[in-house]
């Protein structure tokens, strides 16, 4: 019988391996993915130690050393034209450039799931009511989204993240609502409905179990996106002011010495590439890493 | 007879989405006792789905109109409120389904599954329920259950995740379980064993089951009655044996003409129904399916036809009763 008969022994709880320690493993064993990963850990652990690990002060300059080429001595990625030494500016940036990455990121997963999961589950009026809301700010091309936000709220570091905010939330939805709407009228969905699951305990449970996943991929690759963004506005003066070190800055102040020390003046710009590839490659390892399991 | 566990009363289903209505389930009655198996036949679209899920009010709320009577067990089920229903789907009746790789929860063990969902109808400890979860897992003969608690819907095959949606189903100690179509996913091996698992199961726990099925052999293997559906309606129910010796319904004939059998002669042709079942948001007057049957008069297409006695249990749905007795089914 189905009684549960209490002579039986305890059962010890002898946990296979969950979905997400698996997902870490296949992770771990994607190289490409791990190399991304240490990138990005190394360059974090810059930024976050930074006072200890640059060499010099990212705001005095010697007008007397500007322009110094890669490799001169006591600066071994050259000044740039305020004389300031790059590998200070460069690991201090490091700082600014990854909180404007991340942060804005980080608040539209928040805010763009719920919007998409409530549209996604609710369905019918309210689904388009809160759709078609979402899609006139999608209907904007980002940059000129980011810029025009930034540019009426005004220039400066809190504004650039809350417009960025705003940028990445329809896209965020949009993925969370057709992943939901697809869950909606899934088997599993109806099977726990018929198991007398409410509402609440079917979106908590099997929605959020199943959406959080695919969004946190998207995510990760739209960080990638939020740094160049980021670097844009601090390039037109939006975001991050001087004498502030920040790649898109830097980018923008070095721009006039392209001709005189093209590499010192590309080196923002690469690292920018390297955090922003980084980034993608370990979404890329993540999505593959959890697609396994269909 | 006792007062049947199950009574569906005149259940009218209509589906007000789209432009038209459309009209699934058309008058429908049916009894299921404690503890016996009815067997609801019909190809796609008859309505035996539809029937099933509005016995737990699964059907969209907004957009279809139930009508008639259920009473599971007494109680009315169309007048259960949200919570009344949350403690009757899953509690007193539980469902499985056609494919149980989609109807499982991919992110989760089935161990996890079994013991929410137990946990989400009884005041009981995680440990409880998890003894519960492997003890239910033994019943439905899952090897080494205990492993098998802790892995994922896709790790298992075929035939064992259809077992571990009926221990899911079990959970919680239903009277009555609707089983959509549960053998239609696996391969032939497995099916003979998941009817037979469903047949004891039904016999050693009492338990009343609507067993949803377009398999007439599986129908005759698990159910002890067999209702047969066209366009909404029941047009013939019966014990399983008299249904399949005595057909009585045109369409009921033309089905089981239509078997396959074991010594069909190779070049010979398989037997068909002629023509197509109706646009159910366009229902022809009369009898449903006279369009199509080979008796049918201009006496067919007037008017309503109701269900006509036979035998005590054995009832068919058309006028020309007379006629169809003289037919050879097989």
């Amino acid at each position: 019988m189905v009684d549960a008969t209490l002579s039986q022994p305890a059962i010890t709880p002898v946990r296979s391996a969950g979905y997400w320690q698996n997902v870490g493993k296949r992770l771990v064993r994607d190289k490409t993915a791990m190399a991304a990963a240490g990138v990005l850990l190394l360059l974090l652990l810059a930024a976050i130690f930074a006072p200890l690990v640059a060499p010099m002060d990212p705001l005095e300059g010697r007008l007397i050393n500007r322009l110094k080429p890669i490799g001169t001595e006591g600066h071994p990625l050259g000044t740039d034209e305020l004389g300031r030494d790059m590998l200070s500016r460069l690991i201090w940036g490091g700082r600014l450039s990854l909180l404007m990455g991340v942060t804005p990121v980080v608040l539209a997963f928040f805010i763009g799931s719920a919007i998409g999961i409530i549209a996604g589950y609710a369905g019918g009026w309210t689904n388009t009511l809160i759709m078609r809301t979402v899609d006139i700010f999608y209907a904007f091309p980002s940059v000129l989204l980011a810029v025009a936000l930034s540019g009426a709220l005004g220039a400066g570091l809190g504004n650039a993240l809350l417009s960025l905010t705003v940028v990445f939330i329809p896209p965020i939805a949009r993925v969370a609502e057709s992943v939901t709407t697809r869950l909606r009228s899934s088997d599993f969905i109806e099977a726990a409905r018929a198991s007398g699951a409410g509402a609440f305990t079917i979106v908590r449970v099997h929605v959020l179990g199943n959406v959080l996943g695919p969004i946190f991929v998207y995510a990760t690759s739209l960080v990638a996106v939020s740094m160049i963004l980021a670097s844009g506005l601090s390039f037109l003066g939006l975001g991050v002011r001087p004498p502030n070190p920040e790649w898109g800055l830097m980018l923008n102040t070095l721009r006039t010495a392209i001709y005189a020390q093209p590499w010192v003046a590309a080196l923002p710009g690469a690292m920018i590439f390297m955090v922003s590839i980084s980034f993608n490659l370990l979404s890329d390892g993540l999505r593959s890493a959890m697609e396994v399991r269909q | 007879m006792t007062a049947p566990f199950l009574s569906i009363r005149n259940l009218g289903v209509t589906f007000t989405g789209g432009t038209r209505p459309v009209r699934a389930v058309n008058d429908v009655s049916l009894d299921v006792a404690e503890g016996e198996a009815v067997a609801l036949i019909g190809e796609s679209g008859s309505g035996k789905s539809v029937t099933m899920r509005a016995v737990m009010r699964l059907n969209p709320e907004k957009r279809s109109k139930l009508e008639g009577q259920i009473l599971v067990g007494g109680r009315d089920v169309m007048a259960m409120n949200t919570r009344q229903l949350s403690a009757f789907r899953g509690g007193e009746a539980a469902m499985i389904f056609q494919e149980p790789l989609l109807a499982l929860d991919p992110v989760y063990t089935l161990g996890d599954q079994i013991v929410e969902t137990i946990r989400r109808h009884e005041p009981i400890s995680k440990d409880d329920a998890r003894a519960r979860a492997l003890e239910l897992f033994d019943r439905v003969r899952i090897p080494s259950a205990k492993s098998r608690l802790d892995n994922y819907p896709h790790e298992m095959s075929g035939g064992m995740r259809q077992r571990a949606m009926i221990a899911l189903a079990l959970s919680c100690r239903p009277k009555l379980l609707l089983a959509d179509e549960p053998t239609t996913a696996l391969d032939a091996t497995v099916q003979i064993q998941v009817l037979l698992l469903l047949r004891e199961l039904q016999r050693d726990l009492g338990l009343s089951i609507i067993f949803v099925t377009h398999d007439i052999g599986a129908a005759v293997e698990v159910a002890d009655r067999i209702a047969v559906m066209y366009a909404g309606q029941i047009v013939e129910q019966a014990t399983a044996r008299d249904l399949i010796r005595n057909p009585r319904h045109p369409y009921t004939l033309g089905l089981l003409k239509s078997r396959a059998h074991d010594a069909m002669v190779k070049g010979s042709k398989l037997d068909a129904i002629p023509g197509a079942p109706p646009d159910l948001a366009n229902l022809p007057d009369g009898c449903p399916f006279s369009p199509r049957c080979f008796l049918s008069d201009a006496g067919c297409r007037a008017g309503q036809i109701g269900m006509q006695q036979i035998t005590d249990g054995h009832q068919a749905r058309c006028r020309r009763l007379d006629q169809t007795a003289l037919q050879d089914a097989s």
